[in-house]
């Protein structure tokens, strides 16, 4: 369990990223941190692992304050996957995979092995193990950057954006190959995005940042679109525009279900 | 060419000295750089200071550094270590700006991947930092090669042997052959050394695949050297 306790983060420019945040991140599920750009949820983020450190509060895991843990020794404990990759262009696949058991102290044979599943694990052919990031898809790069997060089996998983640079076919898949290996491996998932519609597919439970770092609401999807706290989480959840709002019209006999515009949102399963 | 078929020991000899000069120069401007260029690179504050007084280095006029040196150094006029350590010092100036570059040029996303997955400071230095910017530290080494090679050759004028005593010693003589050997075969030498840099360079970073951009910048800085 990840818990925020009134945590602030003003930049010395005095810009507040993040105002007073109380939140709890249960294990074993996923909730997503979602806002625009300036809203601070990577900066949330960024201080589980403790890449930012709060200025105000405390970020504890499983009742430790982070800022009492040594920042090295955290990091590699935690798998964290991000926009691009962030893969080292550098190393090779495998090396890519197995940097942070290596970082650990890990014999090479046993990391590399392990990479090897977990290349398995992440849908990825073992015959890219040898080859370096630039050489692969965009797509293909992300896996890696998951299965490089999976590496030491942590039990946080922090993703910022990571599907965020990939193509809408792509992303697709990979939201789905994530919701699978969630299903499989039950981490404890952090997932920072911008964009509602993957919060809600992905999220246990989703947090709306709105400007300025503050919580709008926090609670699963179906609450979020049943019970929305105030216009701002209505309007970005697409409740005011109508996108939310569905009804069903019939057509060559099968219920057709629609958006407020009568654009076709899907078939009404029988 | 009769002159060179008669003299062939002789120019081989001085090509080797002229070796034992240039290398140890080239490598210690090198190693010396990088940490200046990673500090100019990691502390925005010096970056203009250490620039500016390296590359002010190169306007030492030569002759006068060697004359100057001895004093510091309390070496013999005539010590090869005074001229390895001025060429080191024009070496600095010529690569010091490309290694803060070169340390520039490493993707931001990626140096700050490597601090969320737990790299230390130093490790992520000589894991991430540095071989990411090989690349552009190798075009930087290449024209520090090709100058410090070149640039040798003013030893012989105050007696340090190097292929530059065949210019001196052709002109005393009016021998035309022993001046254009001493040509030729001090940039057959900063040839050689170049290419046994980019050999080393692709041994050393087999993921590197050198694009024409970066061909064209290694050009550019040759060409602005040159220049100055």
């Amino acid at each position: 369990m990840i818990e925020f306790r009134g945590v602030t983060k003003q930049f010395p420019d005095g810009t507040v990223a993040v105002a007073g945040v109380d939140i709890v991140v249960p294990p074993r599920k996923t909730t997503v941190f979602v806002g625009s750009s300036g809203s601070g949820k990577t900066t949330l983020l960024r201080m589980i692992n403790r890449m930012v450190d709060p200025t105000a509060g405390q970020v504890l895991i499983d009742g430790t304050d982070v800022a009492t843990l040594e920042p090295v020794g955290l990091r590699r404990g935690i798998g964290y996957v991000m926009q691009n990759s962030g893969l080292l262009p550098h190393r090779k696949v495998i090396d890519n995979v197995a940097t942070v058991p290596l970082l650990r102290g890990e014999k090479k044979a046993v990391a590399h092995a392990r990479a090897l599943e977990l290349l398995d694990t992440v849908g990825l052919d073992r015959s890219l193990a040898d080859k370096y990031p630039s050489q692969l898809s965009g797509g293909q790069q992300q896996r890696v950057g998951v299965a490089r997060g999976l590496a030491v089996d942590p039990n946080i998983l922090l993703m910022d954006e990571p599907f965020g640079a990939v193509d809408p076919i792509v992303r697709a898949e990979l939201q789905q190959e994530l919701l699978r290996l969630q299903g499989e491996l039950g981490k404890t998932v952090v997932f920072v995005t911008h964009d509602i519609d993957e919060a809600f597919l992905l999220g246990d439970q989703v947090v709306i940042m709105q400007h300025g770092g503050q919580i709008s609401q926090a609670a699963s999807p179906a609450e979020i679109l049943a019970n929305p706290a105030d216009d701002f989480v209505a309007d970005f959840v697409g409740a005011n525009r109508g996108k939310r709002a569905l009804h069903l019209t019939e057509v060559d006999g099968r219920r057709i279900v629609v958006d407020d515009d009568g654009r076709p949102a899907g078939v009404l399963a029988s | 060419m009769n002159w060179l078929w008669s003299n062939l020991d002789l120019v081989g000899e001085l090509m080797l000295t002229h070796l034992a000069l240039s290398v140890p120069a080239i490598i210690l401007s090198f190693v010396i750089s990088v940490p200046i260029g990673w500090i100019a690179h990691r502390y925005r504050w010096s970056r203009g200071v250490l620039l500016s007084l390296c590359g002010l280095l190169y306007a030492i006029p030569s002759l006068a550094l060697l004359i100057a040196l001895p004093i510091v150094t309390g070496q013999r006029t005539t010590s090869p270590i005074n001229l390895v350590i001025a060429l080191t010092l024009y070496g600095i100036a010529v690569i010091v700006r490309t290694a803060a570059d070169a340390f520039d040029a490493v993707e931001p996303d990626v140096r700050q991947s490597a601090t969320a997955i737990g790299y230390s400071a130093a490790g992520r230095f000589w894991g991430v930092e540095l071989p990411l910017a090989g690349p552009v530290l190798l075009s930087g080494l290449r024209v520090v090669i090709v100058s410090t090679v070149s640039l040798a050759t003013i030893g012989a004028v105050i007696g340090v042997q190097s292929l530059g005593s065949l210019f001196t010693d052709g002109l005393q003589r009016g021998i035309q052959a022993e001046i254009i050997t001493g040509i030729v075969a001090t940039m057959v030498l900063a040839i050689g050394l170049d290419w046994a840099s980019v050999a080393i360079g692709r041994m050393l970073m087999p993921w590197w695949r050198p694009s024409a951009a970066e061909r064209r910048r290694t050009l550019d800085r040759v060409e602005r050297v040159d220049a100055a």
